[in-house]
């Protein structure tokens, strides 16, 4: 090992590489549910150049890469199961383009969410990009390539429907640029009118390649942003509520939520929607249709709107600093949620489902879930808090969220980032031709198996005839 | 525990002054004398789905009856809800008693800060330097007046005695309220259900126009004009609202004529926003806003927090300033700024 | 689980979720954490010491040279403090470094640096190793009197009192504060170390000795009243002190000057130049002194004061606090936080830099000299504005 670590000190710098316990030990693990697993070496690269010559040393010498953002995925992506090299990507932070009329953003792997915003704010105020919520340390190659989602998806789709182009570093360690860029100078599109390649790098959780480089589009970013909240507490409402609203296609972000405390929003369901206008006009013009819109809630008593006084700045809030300090409810630092994607009129059900496991666990929940397009479908997230000082309950969450997984594939959902469990269960029920492309891909890609392995394990099963 | 109407008060009343000045509900000739004595009798009426529960009738009614109490018994009785019920429910989850309230070093005056934090911030200063450090705070102190809006006087019934217990505990003979709803609760409400009140409510203009006095040496007399924004909660309490003019004489503030005044008051509105949609609420808060534009006030002077929270940027968009009526007097005494 | 690392707020330490925004200032513009800027690793980072502690607290991890320079390269900047999103978990964070810094210093295995640091004080009551003799020589010339009966103790600090442009800044403080009239008296070579480094640094045995000794000292001479010259001294006599009976008015130089100012003296003919202004951490985010030093700056007619993009309490630290301006853990290089501060405060376009502390003065003007840029900027003390403008 001693040869690879001088190697990798010859490719990033003594201060780029590490092997000592303590990097090895933090590395080794996320703030989610799931063990460690210790690497052999971190390295924080801060060239596509570097990336390269490490990607091409690890093939060399057969030792798997693991990506690696900020690591606030919480389902285990960037622990390393096979050992090997994390690439802790984000001294790779610089914002290297704006283009103002082409609305996009070229960014490096490691540039984070917070960032972008302040760049945005600072030369740019009149784009902006969808902002999760997650904590503004994530990034946001991570972010698309686990399909996340932002403050703009209920309009435009998943953050990485906003891709405009990729710079990978495959894992036969040549640099690959994708979709526009690929031909010229411009980031516009990640593939179309192309053969959309993104496709094999985005959703594949760092096993075909290293995003080094990533496009992002920005939209128009209005004056004012307000909030309304409506509340029912008829959950057999919500897919109905959520129908009206999307209709209107006037809203920047539907959120549904609920949870125990405080009691404020106990025994409700609370649909917070956003919308932006230039004037003022425009803003009261679009409160007034969600109104209308669900006035017959109102007319039947089943559902009104809160007023916000005291939480408004709160809501409004980009990113949420709550959702966060959701972690710190037991006392105890952690949180982890499984957030499936599936269709709004399984809402109910899948409400059902997050109170059945917080009672059958014994662990404290919250849930909320987000429209996407439109409403074509949703992010339905369920969320445990945790005590990190409790193996226990770490241990109760865990089978909380495996059955909150199965559940989601039981009712034809989708997984969202799937730790490696979960993505067993996935293939298994995947249609098979459709897990064997998964597999050709993989080989195709990464035929020495060197990429974040452990996960997307398509070669454990047998090749369809 | 009963409302103490007095049905035959209300029968023989020859004005029906509480429906014939409601300023949401227009009747035909004799048609507001019916709409009381179906209400009363427990019959269907147009009462139970379109009153708004502005509190208005509690000062018409010149006659010491209770006629908003008695529609809000008869919307639960009926199961009729005013507000959605989530909203409803909102309200009766989030000022829920916890058993955590503030207490302050109380002896024999508390200084009731209800369940409003910005109360905490008004009760503070030379004005109140006396009673300050006895202040009490949390749901165990709230006054529950706020669920009649949502007609649910069982709240009420439910939580005033806990309420007033509560204060008993500590040993008071007097609690200075800062907000005209617990003020009303104590003195109007508590009554209206036969609910002793052991201890001596001391409304906060009162105890502001004494203490104005005591520091009259210190009043710099502001030579503003000023709109006043009266809430809901101060038709539970009309003998008080010559109060707010005796208090802005004295600290040379001049409040200006409208039309929304006195017992024409517009209420902010903002309840009537969540019973009956925003086209009414905007309808009320577009004509009491342009009245306080047109009446040449600088100023618009609150006395509820609530409405001071819901209004405030209208306000100013209307380019007056919003101020509660506290910070003015301290104005006056030199501890706040018009900047501040 | 028994721990093999015992400290104060053992049982809150596992609730740090390493989210990172204790990375961030407020508006996330860029990471304001001066070790994790410096050298680029999670563990590096405000959260990344956190669950390294664990870790050792644990036992999961021994105390290697690598887990203590980690420790000590934390700049006690507050940052995390100031951003961190769990409301009663944030007010610990220094504690719990501070805590698991003293934990190293019983074992006996604090980095060199740090260790020589607390030797040098503890023996020559300096970081310097310089006689204590020695210590009022800044002062030769000047004309301020020795403490006797004045109002304000000048409180100097092992800085301005021993190092070169802490001298300097020390003169021109101190004289400014005679030319004003103020009742001042200073210690000269009868002043002790305050001990705020060797708190952070977790020498509490050290830090009691000299707190004591101070109040002892300052109580005897019938100090009531003390002005600062650094904001560290001010830190620690205002917070810390109390709790060894030392109740004394402390201010900083800036907020004396500020009110001065306010009460119109000195009368300031004017100068004409464009500013920005670096605050100091320990005036800033530890004792929420903001306004003082602008006020100051404001007060000199023609000057022009331009933030920097990061500003009052989301200013990025200069690197020194923490021990590290005699530790130096951080390092130099391009990612250092004082050259990275210097190049921000060179954004503004500003031709004059001031300070407030006589330690970000000597950090930001190494910082200077490593960009290679003395002909654009020039990085000057408060004092010595107002003195150019009179």
């Amino acid at each position: 090992m001693e040869h690879i670590y001088r190697s990798l000190v010859a490719i990033v710098g003594e201060r780029g590489v590490s092997n000592r316990p303590e990097e090895l030990w933090y590395y080794s693990r996320d703030p989610g549910v799931l063990e460690p697993h210790r690497p052999d070496f971190v390295v924080t690269p801060k060239t596509t150049e570097q990336v390269r010559d490490i990607v091409l040393l690890a093939r060399k010498e057969k030792i798997p890469l693991v990506p690696m953002g900020n690591g606030m995925a919480l389902t285990g992506l960037v622990i390393p199961l096979k050992g090997g090299i994390v690439l802790d990507m984000k001294r790779m932070n610089r914002i290297l383009e704006v283009n103002e009329m082409g609305r996009y953003a070229v960014v490096e792997g490691g540039t984070s969410q917070g960032m972008l915003k302040a760049y945005l704010k600072d030369h740019h105020p009149r784009l902006r990009h969808s902002l999760p919520d997650a904590p503004p340390t994530t990034t946001i190659a991570a972010n698309v390539s686990l399909h996340g989602q932002g403050r703009l998806t209920q309009q435009y789709g998943f953050n990485s429907d906003m891709v405009t182009g990729l710079e990978v570093v495959l894992p036969t360690g040549e640099v690959c640029l994708i979709g526009s860029p690929s031909l010229g100078p411009y980031w516009f599109s990640k593939g179309p009118t192309l053969p959309d390649l993104s496709g094999l790098f985005l959703g594949w959780l760092g096993t075909t390649g290293i995003i080094t480089k990533v496009g992002l589009k920005l939209y128009p970013n209005k004056k004012f942003r307000d909030v309304e909240l409506f509340v029912t507490d008829r959950v057999e409402l919500v897919p109905s509520i959520l129908y009206k609203l999307t209709h209107l296609e006037m809203l920047e972000d539907i959120n549904v939520w609920f949870q125990p405390r405080p009691l404020l929003f106990k025994d409700n369901y609370h649909i917070t929607l956003y919308f932006t206008g230039d004037t003022v006009e425009e803003v009261e013009f679009k409160r007034h249709m969600v109104w209308d819109a669900l006035q017959e809630f109102m007319e039947s008593k089943d559902g009104g709107f809160m007023a916000l006084d005291y939480l408004k700045d709160t809501l409004l809030e980009m990113p949420q600093r709550g959702v966060a300090a959701f972690a710190d409810v037991p006392r105890g630092g952690g949180f982890e949620y499984s957030g499936p994607i599936t269709l709004i009129e399984h809402y109910p059900a899948y409400a059902a489902k997050v109170v059945e496991l917080a009672h059958k666990y014994d662990v404290l929940y919250a849930s909320s879930a987000r429209l996407i397009s439109g409403g074509h479908s949703m992010m339905f997230s369920i969320s445990f808090a945790f005590n990190r000082a409790d193996p226990a309950m770490m241990g109760r969450v865990k089978a909380a969220l495996d059955e909150a997984t199965a559940f989601a594939l039981d009712m034809g959902g989708i997984p969202w980032k799937p730790n490696h469990f979960e993505q067993r269960l996935t293939l298994e029920r995947l249609n098979p031709n459709t897990r064997e492309l998964m597999r050709r891909i993989k080989m195709c890609l990464d035929p020495d198996g060197i990429m974040n392995p452990g996960n997307w394990e398509v070669n454990e099963y047998e090749t369809s005839a | 525990m009963a409302l103490q109407f007095n049905e035959n008060l209300c029968l023989t009343c020859p004005t029906v002054d509480c429906l014939e000045k409601c300023q949401y509900l227009a009747f035909g000739p004799g048609e507001a004398a019916q709409e009381m004595r179906k209400l009363i009798q427990g019959e269907d009426c147009r009462l139970l789905t379109e009153c708004r529960t502005c509190y208005a009738c509690e000062e018409y009614c010149r006659r010491g009856n209770h006629p908003f109490y008695l529609i809000s018994e008869r919307r639960e009785e009926k199961g009729i809800y005013t507000a959605p019920r989530p909203i409803t429910r909102q309200w009766y989850n989030m000022t829920a008693m916890q058993g955590k309230p503030l207490i302050g070093a109380v002896g024999e005056r508390a200084l009731s800060l209800c369940f409003i934090p910005l109360l905490g911030e008004l009760g503070r200063g030379k004005l109140f330097e006396e009673v300050e450090a006895a202040s009490v705070f949390g749901p165990e102190f709230m006054c529950p007046a706020v669920h009649s809006h949502f007609a649910k006087m069982s709240v009420i019934k439910e939580r005033l005695p806990q309420v007033i217990a509560n204060f008993v505990k500590l040993g008071v003979k007097e609690v200075i309220c800062l907000h005209d709803e617990c003020y009303g609760t104590f003195t109007s409400i508590a009554p209206a259900y036969g609910i002793e009140v052991p201890f001596t409510p001391v409304y906060y203009m009162d105890y502001l126009l004494t203490r104005l006095d005591e520091l009259k040496d210190a009043i710099r007399p502001l030579g503003i004009k000023v709109a006043y924004q009266r809430p809901c909660s101060n038709r539970l309490i009309p003998q008080k609202h010559r109060l707010v003019r005796e208090i802005l004489d004295r600290i040379g503030a001049v409040l200006m004529e409208r039309t929304y005044q006195d017992e024409q008051a517009l209420c902010c509105g903002e309840i009537i926003r969540t019973i009956a949609g925003w086209r009414l609420a905007d309808d009320i808060q577009g004509r009491n806003l342009e009245d306080m534009v047109q009446s040449g006030a600088e100023y618009c002077v609150f006395n509820c927090p609530a409405c001071q929270t819901t209004l405030s940027a209208k306000v100013r968009a209307k380019g007056l300033k919003p101020v509660h009526l506290i910070d003015l007097c301290k104005m006056a005494l030199g501890e706040k700024t018009k900047e501040d | 689980m028994k721990r093999v690392h015992e400290i104060e707020h053992a049982d809150i330490v596992h609730r740090c979720f390493r989210c990172g925004y204790c990375k961030f200032p407020e508006d996330y513009v860029d990471f304001n954490c001066p070790s994790y800027r410096a050298f680029g690793w999670d563990t590096y980072s405000p959260g990344g010491r956190m669950w390294l502690i664990r870790a050792w607290m644990n036992g999961e991890l021994t105390t290697t040279p690598h887990l203590a320079e980690i420790l000590y390269s934390c700049a006690a900047c507050d940052n995390c403090k100031e951003q961190c999103v769990f409301p009663r978990f944030k007010d610990y964070l220094p504690e719990i470094f501070q805590e698991a810094k003293a934990e190293m210093v019983t074992e006996g295995l604090v980095p060199p640096k740090v260790r020589d640091y607390f030797k040098a004080v503890a023996v020559n009551g300096n970081p310097y190793k310089l006689p204590q003799a020695e210590r009022g020589k800044w002062a030769q010339g000047l004309g301020l009197p020795v403490f006797s009966d004045q109002e304000y103790l000048f409180y100097v600090g092992c800085v301005g009192s021993y190092d070169e442009v802490g001298q300097k800044m020390a003169r021109s403080v101190g004289k400014l504060l005679m030319d004003l009239g103020l009742s001042v008296g200073i210690l000269g070579d009868r002043e002790h170390c305050d001990g705020n480094e060797v708190r952070v640094m977790g020498e509490t045995g050290l830090f009691t000795a000299l707190a004591e000794e101070n109040v002892i000292q300052f109580k005897a001479l019938g100090v009531k009243k003390i002005v600062t010259l650094d904001p560290h001294a001010l830190n620690t006599f205002r917070r810390d002190y109390p709790r060894f009976r030392g109740d004394f008015e402390v201010r900083h130089f800036s907020e004396v000057l500020a009110d001065r100012l306010a009460e119109g003296e000195p009368v300031l003919k004017g100068w004409k130049v464009r500013v920005t202004f670096h605050d100091p951490c320990y005036l800033g985010r530890h004792n929420g002194i903001y306004d003082a030093p602008r006020r100051v700056l404001q007060a000199i007619p023609g000057l022009e004061l331009i933030e920097m993009r990061r500003n009052r309490k989301n200013a990025f630290c200069c690197g020194g606090g923490g021990g590290n301006f005699f530790t130096d853990i951080l390092g130099g290089g391009e990612d250092a936080p004082a050259r990275v501060r210097l190049r921000e405060a060179l954004d503004t376009g500003a031709e004059i830099l001031v300070v407030a502390c006589p330690q970000c003065y000597k950090m930001l003007d190494d910082a200077l000299k490593a960009e290679g840029k003395e002909e654009v900027m020039e990085v000057i003390d408060l004092a010595e504005a107002v003195r150019r403008a009179g």
